[in-house]
């Protein structure tokens, strides 16, 4: 299985900024699924007495609380479980689709592959947030449509990645062989190219979790994103927007929080393809 | 008579990662004015880096010491100012690929005419006339036509006589030619050879013809040196060289050249293995895993240049022709 | 060159027509309507509504009838905002918006690619490390984050600008939108810059400028620039694309009257027309965008001319 080889991990061992921000994301998770244990303030709690209050690591509430008496610290922590967990489902369909996409077009070859490739050229131009707006205006606003937009986030590059990837595996004598024994194009696809496939997918997902977190924030920012009860750093951000001026806080801590996170992913990213030598842009 | 140029022990090294590369090892030549003097060597033999360092286009992960004069000044980590006045119009370099070497993006008439208006001050007018001159000089048809043109719509050899005609814009005291003639194919070669030849008869400029062919510099040079692993190890009259040549190395590469005459060959003879990686430092001989007369002394003893007058060589045991 | 920029302006009118096409039978097939959010209207009335906003024609009749109107510039009446046609909402907004998106293009230009350039000019010191360090801080971090932060440093703790609201021709209103809306390209266009440059400095050419004695801004600025500024040329588009999506949310928390407020609060109210005017608008400036950008490629690279 091609992908990271011992080369290039030892490469990205060697960069110390990069493994650095490995760490902080990882203890930025680690916090963010175990923390709620360190404090037992609740998400919903409505603490009256302590409304908007500063934060202070003597009080009840350590990062403040927001215009409603919620603990900032809690919540800032399960928007980042929702930021994160939306991002991964979201990557999921990404791959799920831009895996689909891609095999089929590579595979195929010819005058669908082409109109396939001309299609996501054509998407490509236009920014996504414009097909969300266009969707939510149609449809609604519904969860699904949520992970599907934001996974629509990498599945134009992965398409492309994966189709280059068939398209060369496809002429190779393997292929050619189970072609000839007469087994069906679907199992091909799945039995063969798939799993030759899967390695630059994984890089390129990885590579792509900071566009999807930023995207996620982006539209639970706007309020296209995750809807009530359910808060994610996005959202979080934008009451504190809000409360700019009366309260920082409830800007700055969710407001650091996402930007430490996508910071530390970004670094990471870089350091991820310094490493396996791929080529920016 | 003050040597146009004049090495002295000269040495290049390169830094990779961990380790450092001595391309080019206490090399000294001395070129007098107006003379033509062909360098010979395989790739790695430092023959190139030496002239990139008195043009001062070393690479940041080069150390040069020793010493380079042009006409008596240190060209060798002179500053950028000094270089300038006297690279690209005193002493020009030719290189070796046409469409590599010019800018894409910039007219023919352009970058001809910014070495006249950088060098010899000249106002635009003139000086592109002046390069429609040199480009006709050169035998570069349609001349006005092509200052307008970009470098890819020439053909290579007419790319390679811009690059002449440029290098001789100022009148150079010595022009250094770096592999010419290697991207083209021979036909082209032929002509461009002949084309240095003619200028040199008209402006009268020492050349430096740096090739891996001997059959290029044969019609040219006056004197040959020939390097090996970062060394000269031999130098001796044009003539003589292809007549007796003394060095174990410069024999071989003689016998690989196809003759017209003579007998019919079954199989073209070839020079066995490989020269050393830059940086490979061995005891002895550096030539000696391949010298096809090598004894126990030319593995222990590295021999030194030796000789006297027109002729050196080094070697424990010089071929000798009585 | 005319026939050149003809033909690609040809191949970008079937683009555009397509965008319009799909976004107006996306927006038809929508469940629902415009009108959904109203309280529940006595059916003649309804009826009239439909009749008025031309919903109750056959959806072959109303595409065509909006094509027309829009080869006229009358993107139809916002369904939505009353008293307002999209066409003026549009007049109102675009101003704003175009000038937003302008000057932080410009920023991000007149900014990026010279960072670059000194990044690349001074390779592996430590000015070198630290403007690629700010580089990486501006792409990561969010426009919707960054904004915020910068009123809060510097509109509220140190009152040097305003952080919201709006007064047209006035400069510092518009100062922290743009500069958040700039960074993220700015800092792009930094690495691309710097990357581009490194590689071009290493050509065979870039050594011939040397070799001729040029000095060394010659070499850089008429040798080195032009190549190296090609991947930025192809950068642009994407960069406008990215400066349009900023834009969404800076005018949202500025409070800036421009057309990208109206494109969220549309979706938010299922205001077909007013988003499908937004769309085409938007659609319109990429792909013009995508023309310049053409153009750009043949003035930095002669090979491409044809």
């Amino acid at each position: 299985m091609s992908g990271l080889t011992d080369d290039a991990a030892r490469r990205l061992r060697a960069n110390p900024a990069a493994v650095f921000a490995l760490y902080v994301i990882l203890a930025l998770v680690a916090l963010a699924l175990f923390g709620p244990w360190l404090n037992p303030n609740s998400i919903e709690a409505l603490d009256w007495l302590h409304v908007a209050a500063r934060p202070g690591l003597q009080s009840a509430h350590w990062f403040g609380t927001d215009r409603l008496g919620r603990d900032l610290f809690v919540r800032t922590l399960a928007g980042t479980r929702v930021s994160l967990g939306v991002g991964l489902v979201a990557s999921v369909v990404s791959l799920v689709v831009g895996l689909s996409y891609g095999a089929i077009a590579g595979y195929s070859g010819g005058r669908t592959d082409h109109l396939m490739m001309r299609i996501i050229e054509i998407l490509s131009g236009l920014p996504l947030i414009f097909f969300v707006i266009l969707l939510t205006v149609v449809f609604g606003r519904s969860e699904y449509l949520l992970f599907f937009s934001i996974g629509a986030v990498g599945w134009l590059t992965m398409a492309r990645i994966v189709r280059g990837q068939t398209m060369s595996i496809r002429r190779r004598e393997f292929i050619e062989a189970a072609v000839a024994s007469g087994a069906n194009t679907r199992r091909i696809i799945v039995k063969h190219v798939i799993p030759n496939v899967i390695g630059p997918v994984i890089v390129y997902a990885t590579l792509s979790v900071p566009q999807i977190v930023l995207f996620e924030s982006f539209l639970s920012f706007l309020g296209l994103g995750v809807q009530e009860p359910h808060a994610s750093l996005g959202t979080l951000i934008a009451e504190g927007a809000g409360e700019m001026e009366s309260a920082p806080w409830i800007l700055l801590v969710p407001g650091g929080f996402l930007a430490l996170l996508l910071l530390c992913l970004n670094i990471f990213g870089d350091g991820l393809r310094d490493a396996l030598d791929v080529k920016e842009g | 008579m003050v040597p146009t140029l004049s090495i002295e022990d000269l040495s290049i090294s390169f830094a990779q990662r961990n380790a450092r590369l001595e391309a080019v090892q206490r090399v000294s030549l001395a070129i007098a004015p107006a003379e033509c003097v062909g360098i010979i060597g395989e790739s790695g033999s430092g023959k190139t880096q030496v002239f990139m360092a008195a043009m001062g286009l070393l690479t940041k992960n080069a150390a040069a010491s020793g010493s380079i004069r042009f006409e008596g000044g240190e060209l060798l980590n002179a500053d950028a100012a000094a270089l300038n006045r006297i690279r690209g119009s005193k002493l020009t370099m030719i290189f070796q690929d046409p469409m590599t070497s010019l800018a894409p993006h910039l007219s023919i008439g352009l970058q001809l005419s910014e070495v006249l208006i950088c060098h010899a001050g000249m106002s635009r007018r003139d000086a592109w006339s002046f390069a429609g001159d040199m480009l006709e000089r050169v035998r570069v048809p349609q001349p006005k036509r092509r200052l307008r043109e970009y470098p890819h719509q020439l053909s290579g050899g007419m790319r390679q006589r811009v690059m002449i005609g440029m290098s001789l814009l100022c009148e150079p005291k010595l022009v250094i030619a770096d592999e010419p003639t290697s991207a083209l194919d021979v036909t082209i070669q032929a002509q461009l050879i002949e084309l240095l030849r003619v200028m040199r008869g008209e402006l009268g400029m020492g050349l430096v013809l740096i090739s891996h062919d001997l059959g290029v510099v044969a019609g040219l040079a006056d004197r040959i040196l020939v390097m090996y692993a970062g060394r000269i190890v031999e130098s001796a009259p044009a003539g003589e060289l292809f007549r007796h040549a003394r060095h174990p190395y410069t024999a071989e590469m003689l016998k690989c050249i196809p003759k017209l005459s003579g007998p019919r060959l079954a199989r073209l003879p070839t020079l066995a293995g490989q020269p050393p990686q830059p940086g490979e430092s061995l005891e002895g001989c550096a030539f000696a895993p391949r010298c096809p007369l090598v004894r126990d002394r030319c593995r222990t003893e590295r021999p030194l240049l030796a000789g006297g007058g027109d002729f050196s060589v080094a070697c424990h045991f010089p071929l000798s022709h009585e | 060159m005319i026939r050149y920029f003809l033909t690609r302006l040809a191949g970008a009118i079937p683009t555009l027509l397509i965008i319009v096409t799909v976004t107006f039978f996306l927006m038809r097939a929508a469940p629902g309507g415009p009108f959904d959010q109203e309280q529940t209207l006595p059916p003649e009335i309804m009826a009239n509504l439909q009749s008025a906003y031309g919903l109750d024609r056959p959806i072959w009749t109303q595409y065509g009838r909006y094509l027309a109107a829009l080869v006229r510039g009358d993107f139809g009446p916002s369904f939505k905002y009353k008293d307002f046609t999209v066409t003026e909402l549009i007049r109102q907004g675009f101003p704003v918006t175009l000038q937003l998106g302008l000057i932080a293009l410009a920023l991000a230009l007149f900014i990026g690619i010279p960072a670059g350039l000194f990044a690349a000019l001074h390779h592996n010191s430590a000015a070198d490390y630290a403007t690629m360090s700010l580089a990486v801080l501006g792409l990561a971090i969010p426009t919707f984050v960054v904004l915020p932060f910068l009123g809060l440093l510097f509109g509220i703790y140190l009152h040097w600008l305003p952080i919201a609201g709006w007064e047209p021709g006035s400069i510092r209103h518009l100062a922290l939108p743009t500069a958040a809306l700039a960074l993220p390209p700015l800092a792009y266009i930094a690495r691309l810059t710097r990357g581009s440059m490194l590689e071009v400095l290493g050509s065979p050419f870039i050594r011939t400028a040397f070799a001729k004695g040029l000095p060394l801004h010659t070499v850089i600025l008429r040798h080195a620039l032009r190549p190296a500024l090609m991947p930025v040329a192809s950068y642009m588009v994407p960069a406008v694309a990215s400066i349009m999506t900023g834009s969404l949310v800076v005018e949202s928390i500025a409070g800036l009257p421009g057309i990208g407020r109206y494109l969220v609060q549309g979706a938010l109210n299922r205001d077909y027309t007013l988003v499908l005017g937004m769309v085409i608008i938007y659609s319109t400036l990429l792909i013009g965008m995508g023309l310049l950008v053409d153009l750009l490629y043949a003035w930095l690279d002669p090979r491409v001319r044809p």
